[in-house]
């Protein structure tokens, strides 16, 4: 099925497949980012700024601050959940658990869908 | 390539949404398609239409657009029975019963629970007295803003009235006008203390005089790109151009159609003019206006008046619209302290009540939040200040009563880090009753803005409040960054932004600790702005102590998580979102 994407409201959260799913407001965990030094980084997300997905998996990069050191940036991209190419039920991941983000630079849009027949 | 909700915009927007969403009403929640919610919801705003957020699913914010804040006679009451009889949720809040209005920081009215099958009746209800949702969200010509007593103003250079009602009427539903890359703020402002906040409007009409033809007209500067939202604050730029009340429309719908042109599309992030005006410049945009979007040519701007504002300016003398004011015809103004702008629908009733008693039943909604009750004579007044309403909104209000705003915060809003206008409540009252005011200090504003979008205009207050998260014994609490010195005036100021990730119940002590070093280092007749702005940046961080005092705050968690913060079971899988049109929960799929 499709799997589609956006986030909306100024980036306030991401939709997956029309269903609102990740917030903003949660602090992430990050082992390293480009927005810091600190390894890990205590991130709260402030606003999701790019959005993608590719079978299945949602990615996203979030405006946001560490809170252990104040600096504020983007983040590189971020899983932020697996929807079901069957169903499409997404499964969020726990942001409290470790993520490290991505630096590569897939051919994403701001406030894209991308949709995936499978 | 344009935006997502470009894509959906060219499909369907404006003034067709509505039959769309009257059919959706009539046939309930579950008719609007599941993967078609997004894009309605999108659509919905421009109808006043707000999607409440993650575990509020199927009821909506509604905005109701009152330009220049001005309730005719005969319109609290309905705003009053609508909220009654539609805003209310399945729980109530514990500071503020069911039911309740707000009175924005853009002189709107917000209801909150209401329900899609509702809105028809809403409307119906509505605008039988000429009230509207129109265009009260989305991208499009919001609610006109100005000094809340136009016309009715000892300090008034020109009235700014008509040419805000003509703007209104010119702009809602306006075809050409209807899809523009973004939100367009637009302030008009007639009197001479500078209460219209043009400065932070992303197109502002301000008082000034020019010498036409071998006379001194009297009229309006123009300035553009204003704005405070995203860590990006603006002041709005002059652009060099002069108009009369009779040019001001014009010249407004070719600002308008400059934006719609050569606005981003792109990115939603960079689509505000202020935007524009980084990347062009004033001059280039003249220009650009003159040429292509103006017949004739455009005026060099005049002499204004901004050397005479006073309004938040940072003396104290005009702070705000609240207390007792004689109006140009001898009748009086009163202005009422509404804290944090939140009224129950019944005590919002009784004011119309008396507004009508009283006054002409007019009453206007100022930029702080707070009530106006206008034309009462002289004769009245007594009787009208000893009014039992009179004393929870208070005329003569405490300083820190007086100068708290709130934004929505998670209480509904998707966007806001953290809880916002019941903490402000409790800060109030507790500051009220703990901290020694400062000699000489009558109003003292603190704002609290749940996050960056800045709805509460955090940039423009004595102390500043913005949502943030820190640590607190390891676990996750809420916070604020805190600035420091913001205000209007003849030299507008965006706070300092001094003290960060500041634990939310320490901050009560940070402000009490904050005046009491203002009160022993201050000089003879100096204001908190100007103490604040004697002083370097990097000196105002740790010139006060964030500290733990009495103060209790119940929302220290993470109130973003729940379903509603104030709920007994507020986990967000306790929520009875969606609903149907008698607020029974929907059986859902998932």
């Amino acid at each position: 099925m499709v799997t589609s994407i956006h986030q909306l409201d100024d980036g306030a959260w991401v939709s997956v497949n029309d269903s609102r799913e990740v917030n903003v407001s949660d602090l992430w965990l990050l082992a390293r980012s480009d927005v810091c030094a600190c390894e890990p980084s205590d991130f709260l997300a402030e606003g999701f700024v790019e959005v993608s997905a590719a079978h299945g998996r949602v990615e996203g990069r979030i405006a946001g601050q560490c809170i252990a050191c104040g600096e504020s940036g983007v983040t590189g991209w971020l899983e932020l959940g697996r929807a079901d190419p069957e169903t499409g039920t997404f499964r969020p991941v726990v942001p409290e658990s470790t993520h490290v983000p991505d630096r590569r630079r897939r051919l994403a849009r701001p406030a894209a869908t991308e949709e995936l027949r499978q | 390539m344009p935006s997502k909700v470009e894509g959906w915009k060219s499909e369907t927007y404006g003034n067709e949404v509505r039959d769309r969403l009257l059919e959706f009403a009539e046939e309930g929640w579950d008719s609007i398609p599941e993967d078609e919610h997004d894009a309605w919801f999108e659509r919905f705003k421009w109808w006043g239409l707000y999607h409440q957020r993650k575990g509020q699913e199927s009821y909506f914010m509604m905005r109701i657009g009152t330009p220049n804040g001005v309730l005719k006679p005969g319109q609290l009451e309905v705003v009053a029975d609508v909220a009654d009889e539609y805003a209310r949720g399945p729980v109530d809040n514990p500071e503020f019963g069911a039911a309740v209005c707000d009175w924005t920081t853009r002189q709107s009215i917000q209801l909150h629970w209401i329900k899609l099958e509702d809105i028809p009746e809403i409307w119906e209800q509505l605008e039988s007295v000429g009230l509207s949702t129109q265009q009260a969200c989305g991208d499009s010509w919001r609610n006109i803003v100005g000094c809340p007593v136009a016309g009715k103003d000892t300090n008034e250079f020109i009235d700014a009235w008509p040419v805000a009602e003509e703007l209104n009427e010119r702009f809602k539903g306006n075809e050409e006008h209807t899809n523009l890359p973004r939100k367009w703020k637009v302030s008009v402002t007639g009197c001479s203390e500078g209460c219209g906040q043009g400065d932070i409007n992303d197109l502002a009409f301000e008082p000034a005089t020019k010498e036409l033809g071998g006379e001194e007209v009297k009229g309006f500067n123009v300035r553009v790109g204003g704005g405070l939202a995203r860590k990006e604050p603006r002041l709005s730029r002059s652009i060099d151009v002069f108009v009369t009340p009779d040019e001001a429309a014009d010249v407004a719908a070719a600002c308008s159609a400059l934006f719609r042109e050569h606005g981003d599309r792109e990115d939603r992030f960079n689509a505000r003019i202020k935007f524009l005006i980084d990347e062009w410049g004033t001059e280039k945009f003249r220009r650009v206006l003159d040429e292509e979007f103006v017949d004739g040519e455009l005026k060099t701007a005049g002499e204004d008046l901004r050397d005479q504002y006073t309004y938040n300016a940072g003396h104290g003398e005009h702070g705000d619209h609240v207390g007792v004011h004689e109006q140009p015809d001898g009748n009086y103004y009163v202005g009422l302290s509404v804290l944090v702008g939140r009224m129950g629908a019944e005590d919002t009733r009784e004011l119309a009540h008396l507004a009508d008693e009283y006054g002409s039943g007019e009453v206007r909604i100022t930029q702080r939040q707070n009530l106006i009750v206008t034309d009462i004579p002289e004769e009245d007044l007594d009787a009208f200040l000893d009014e039992p309403l009179l004393e929870e909104y208070s005329p003569d209000p405490h300083p820190f009563m007086r100068g708290s705003i709130a934004c929505t915060g998670t209480e509904y809003c998707s966007l806001s880090i953290v809880e916002t206008k019941n903490r402000m409540v409790r800060y109030a009252r507790w500051l009220k009753n703990n901290v020694e005011v400062p000699s000489g200090v009558e109003d003292f504003h603190i704002h609290l803005s749940g996050c960056t979008a800045s709805c509460a205009q955090p940039q423009i207050a004595d102390i500043s409040l913005r949502g943030m998260k820190t640590r607190k014994d390891g676990e996750p609490v809420e916070a604020f960054d805190v600035g420091l010195g913001g205000g209007l005036g003849e030299n507008p100021q965006f706070a300092d932004w001094v003290e960060m990730r500041v634990a939310a119940d320490e901050i009560p002590g940070y402000v009490e600790n904050l005046l009491a070093v203002y009160e022993q280092r201050r000089e003879e007749g100096e204001s908190f702005r100007e103490f604040i702005a004697r002083h370097e940046e990097d000196d105002l961080t740790g010139l006060a102590e964030p500290e733990e005092t009495t103060y209790e705050d119940p929302y220290m968690h993470n109130t973003k998580m729940t379903w509603y913060p104030y709920a007994d079971e507020d986990d967000m899988s306790a929520s009875p979102a969606p609903t149907d049109g008698q607020g029974q929960s929907l059986t859902s799929d998932d």
